[in-house]
């Protein structure tokens, strides 16, 4: 397979050897699980069920609002313990609406729908709905609702489904494993995919630092002609979706447009198994494998984990630390999320914990810029990191704007390569955040103006009508009330 | 309870600019100490004191702009440029002119402009202009080699006289091969007739002629340059683009006529050609930062070099034609942005027009 060049990229130091080789192990049922209500990103899922309630296993507990969220269903059978706030895994350590369970030990299931016997020969429409509920995001990290991207056949023309088995990110292993593991699923998972999405061809992309998953995954795609395989080059961030589908397909994803524009829809390798196990067995999405890892975590591990399981649960299954973590992180190194608290539960989203030794953690005081340009180089989006840090550093927004830090995808290669150690990514994901707040203050004020502007027509032309009624109905006062009388 | 101020990445390249420039530093010791062989005493009384006045003005600097003095110095940045302003001296140079280059350098070039990462110009060659345009005769008193312990060698006592007292010999003085070469040309003898007779290029490659530090040796100069670039603290971008933009006007004007223009050669291997082309042109600071930027520098700095040493007054013209290159840096950088993926190079969105089957 022809494999296309792509600018910049980085080779951080991987250490996925830590974990790679250890097969995935379930981890034992929690006493307390902890279902934040936003998982995903889209609008809040609502709560059908109250404290006190009994539910079981796999039972749902809030429903979508709206097409653009996510199901949420009971990871394990017990009580409804509390609907309160609970620290979120996000970085900020704030709270967010989470529902508790107390688990019964018996880890019962309850009804599930069942599984869609010849999903081959149904209307995509039915895999689309049972993804829906099924409550599966993007779990590469993106926690898109997958049913709205398997839509996509609806607005776009379609020919590829790509699926991202990159794990590019350094220390993760869980994909690694999952595609060793459960490739015939995954497999299984992008044919239904693909199917749902009307694509006529399935490409499955893994790092070639992963031999046995590409291995395993050429294995069990055998008999399908219209599945490759194929290894990318080893290079971060090459598991970006318009990277990936560039370095696969050659086709360039227009900027401010999705990948759909290019005839390809990516998904994850572990998104593919989640729906194989919806579409076969009518199982919700309720776990998900999480790799533990880092120079500080006494034994690594690569756990089938519950959603709604506190992190300190991992940590406590794998012997705890071996010496106190320097950062801890929920996720990988280049894009993860420092963990506020042990206390926060593992989501959809959650693909590792990573408890980094001093030793691992390469620091160093800020100094100034000294135009190396090494940020340039290794930008995978073309950007200039340099001139746009120094455009937000004098708040310079609008200038750092039109050189396209909106175009900015976050992979931190400027910051890692950064020899003055300038948290570059840092800079752009604040300037992000503040264009946006504009760009929808400014779409609001808009809106208030054409809404203002059309309530003035409005009563512009209301004053006429009445106006001119008012007139008519001097004149014509006498005749009308006749009218009325031989009506 | 653990550091959540800080967000990611969590990982780093084992990098640093203090490692950047001691790499420069280590790739430049070969031809330095080879040289405080040639020219014995006097040039390392003289780069001593350069190097010193240098980190001493960059101190005060920092003090009077109330900057952490220890932290910033050491990133290594004023050594460095004291280093390279020392290899441009003439090696048997009265200590004051290290001292006023150190000035010009840091204080005026670096520090006013905001310290390390915001000169527009490249402080070691504003320092050895400047020295050059004011104090002319000094800056173009060249010696021949008398390498140490050899017998025309000063001793240490008579090299403190020499460098220090300003007693220079005035046996020892020699030309450089372009100052030859520009003085015969205008008494009306060729270029072939002046280097004919003048410093076999052996010599000329393994530095054994007089100039300054950074002009002799060709040989370690560019051995320091390979190990740059093995250690990716340079790319090939602008050394190359130099040495062409140097070399190929030189053998077309050589070809067509070779009394009146040296050979690709004579320019490749005599003045500050590989200096430049390796360790002045490439300082981050002053040269632009994408890729076709730096051809374009490079190739700009080799062909005006070229440009003075064959028509202008000086002999040597690295120093002005880096300046110059350094002017126009902002605007190669602000027209050489890498293309932005899934834009066009005007910025607008990519429009695909492949075929989805």
């Amino acid at each position: 397979m022809k494999i296309f060049d792509l600018p910049g990229g980085v080779h951080p130091a991987y250490r996925k050897e830590q974990s790679s080789e250890l097969a995935i192990r379930p981890l034992p049922l929690p006493k307390r699980l902890y279902i934040p209500l936003q998982q995903h990103v889209g609008a809040l899922s609502v709560p059908i069920v109250a404290v006190g309630d009994t539910v079981a296993k796999g039972q749902v507990l809030c429903v979508r609002q709206g097409s653009f969220s996510a199901t949420q269903h009971a990871p394990t059978s017990g009580r409804i313990a509390a609907i309160e706030s609970f620290v979120a895994p996000h970085a900020s350590g704030l709270a967010q609406d989470t529902i508790v369970i107390e688990s019964d030990g018996q880890d019962a299931w309850g009804e599930l729908p069942a599984p869609i016997a010849d999903p081959f020969s149904v209307d995509p429409a039915e895999i689309i709905e049972r993804v829906a509920i099924s409550g599966i995001v993007g779990l590469g990290g993106a926690i898109f609702p997958a049913a709205i991207k398997l839509n996509m056949g609806q607005q776009y023309k379609l020919d590829t489904l790509l699926i991202n088995g990159a794990e590019c990110e350094p220390y993760l292993t869980c994909d690694d494993r999952l595609m060793r593991e459960y490739a015939a699923e995954v497999i299984d998972g992008a044919r239904l995919m693909a199917r749902a999405l009307g694509a006529r061809r399935i490409i499955v992309a893994v790092e070639e630092n992963k031999p046995q998953a590409i291995a395993s995954l050429k294995a069990a795609a055998q008999a399908h002609e219209e599945i490759r395989v194929t290894g990318v080059p080893i290079r971060y961030p090459v598991g970006y979706a318009q990277h990936l589908t560039k370095m696969v397909t050659g086709r360039e994803t227009p900027a401010e447009h999705r990948n759909a524009e290019v005839g390809v829809v990516t998904h994850n390798v572990a998104t593919a198994r989640a729906v194989h196990q919806a579409v076969r067995f009518g199982r919700p999405l309720i776990s998900r494998i999480v790799t533990v890892t880092g120079g500080a975590i006494r034994q690594a591990a690569n756990l089938d984990v519950l959603i709604g399981t506190p992190v300190s649960d991992l940590v406590e299954f794998c012997g705890g630390f071996s010496e106190t973590p320097k950062q801890l992180v929920l996720g990988g190194p280049m894009m993860g999320q420092p963990l506020p608290d042990l206390a926060v539960p593992i989501v959809k989203g959650s693909a590792g914990i990573l408890a980094m030794s001093a030793a691992e953690l390469v620091e160093s005081r800020e100094r100034p810029c000294i135009r190396c340009g090494s940020c340039v180089d290794v930008c995978p989006c073309g950007l200039s990191p340099m001139e746009m840090a120094a455009f937000i550093r004098k708040d310079k927004l609008d200038a750092a704007d039109k050189i396209f830090v909106g175009d900015c995808i976050g992979c931190g290669s400027c910051s890692w390569v950064c020899p003055s150690y300038i948290p570059l990514v840092q800079y752009f994901n604040y300037a992000n955040g503040v264009l946006g707040d504009q760009a929808r203050q400014r779409r609001k004020n808009d809106r208030v103006k054409t809404l203002s502007e059309a309530h003035a027509v409005r009563a512009e032309q209301a004053e006429k009508a009445r106006q001119a009624a008012r007139a008519g109905k001097t004149a014509a006062a006498a005749p009308q009330s006749t009218n009325e009388v031989q009506a | 309870m653990m550091a959540v101020g800080k967000s990611a990445p969590f990982s780093h390249a084992e990098n640093s600019v203090t490692r950047a420039m001691l790499l420069v530093m280590l790739a430049l010791a070969p031809a330095t100490l080879f040289n405080f062989w040639l020219f014995g005493w006097p040039a390392i009384f003289l780069f001593a004191t350069t190097v010193a006045a240098c980190v001493g003005v960059e101190a005060l600097c920092l003090n009077l702009a109330g900057k952490e003095i220890g932290f910033y110095l050491r990133d290594g940045s004023a050594i460095l440029t004291g280093w390279l302003l020392a290899m441009s001296l003439p090696p048997w140079a009265p200590w004051w002119t290290g001292v006023v280059g150190a000035i010009a350098a840091i204080a005026i070039t670096k520090q006013a402009y905001g310290g390390v990462g915001q000169n527009l110009f490249n402080p070691a060659m504003v320092a050895r202009v400047a020295l050059l345009i004011s104090f002319p005769l000094v800056m173009t008193t060249w010696v021949a080699p008398s390498p140490l312990f050899s017998a025309n060698a000063p001793g240490f006592a008579q090299a403190l006289t020499i460098t220090f007292g300003g007693n220079l010999p005035d046996a020892m003085t020699s030309a450089t091969t372009l100052g030859h070469v520009k003085t015969e040309l205008t008494r009306g003898i060729s270029v072939l007739e002046s280097t004919a007779n003048l410093t076999a290029l052996s010599d000329m490659l393994f530095g054994l002629r007089a100039g300054s530090l950074g002009e002799t040796s060709a040989l370690l100069i560019v051995l320091g340059g390979a190990f740059l670039l093995i250690k990716r603290i340079i790319s090939w971008h602008i050394p190359v683009a130099v040495i062409v933009g140097v070399v190929a006007p030189a053998a077309l004007a050589h070809a067509i006529d070779p009394d009146r223009y040296a050979g690709p050669l004579f320019h490749l291997f005599s003045g500050a050609t590989f200096l430049g082309a390796f360790f002045i042109a490439t300082d981050y600071v002053t040269s632009p930062v994408s890729k076709p930027g730096k051809l374009i520098f490079g190739a700009g700095c080799g062909l005006l070099a070229w440009v003075i040493r064959t028509y202008a007054g000086y002999p040597e013209g690295m120093a002005f034609a880096v300046l110059l290159m350094n002017a126009l840096t902002p605007i190669i950088d602000q027209y050489t942005r890498p293309r932005v993926f899934g834009r066009a190079r005007d910025g607008k969105p990519l429009v695909f027009n492949g075929s989805i089957e």
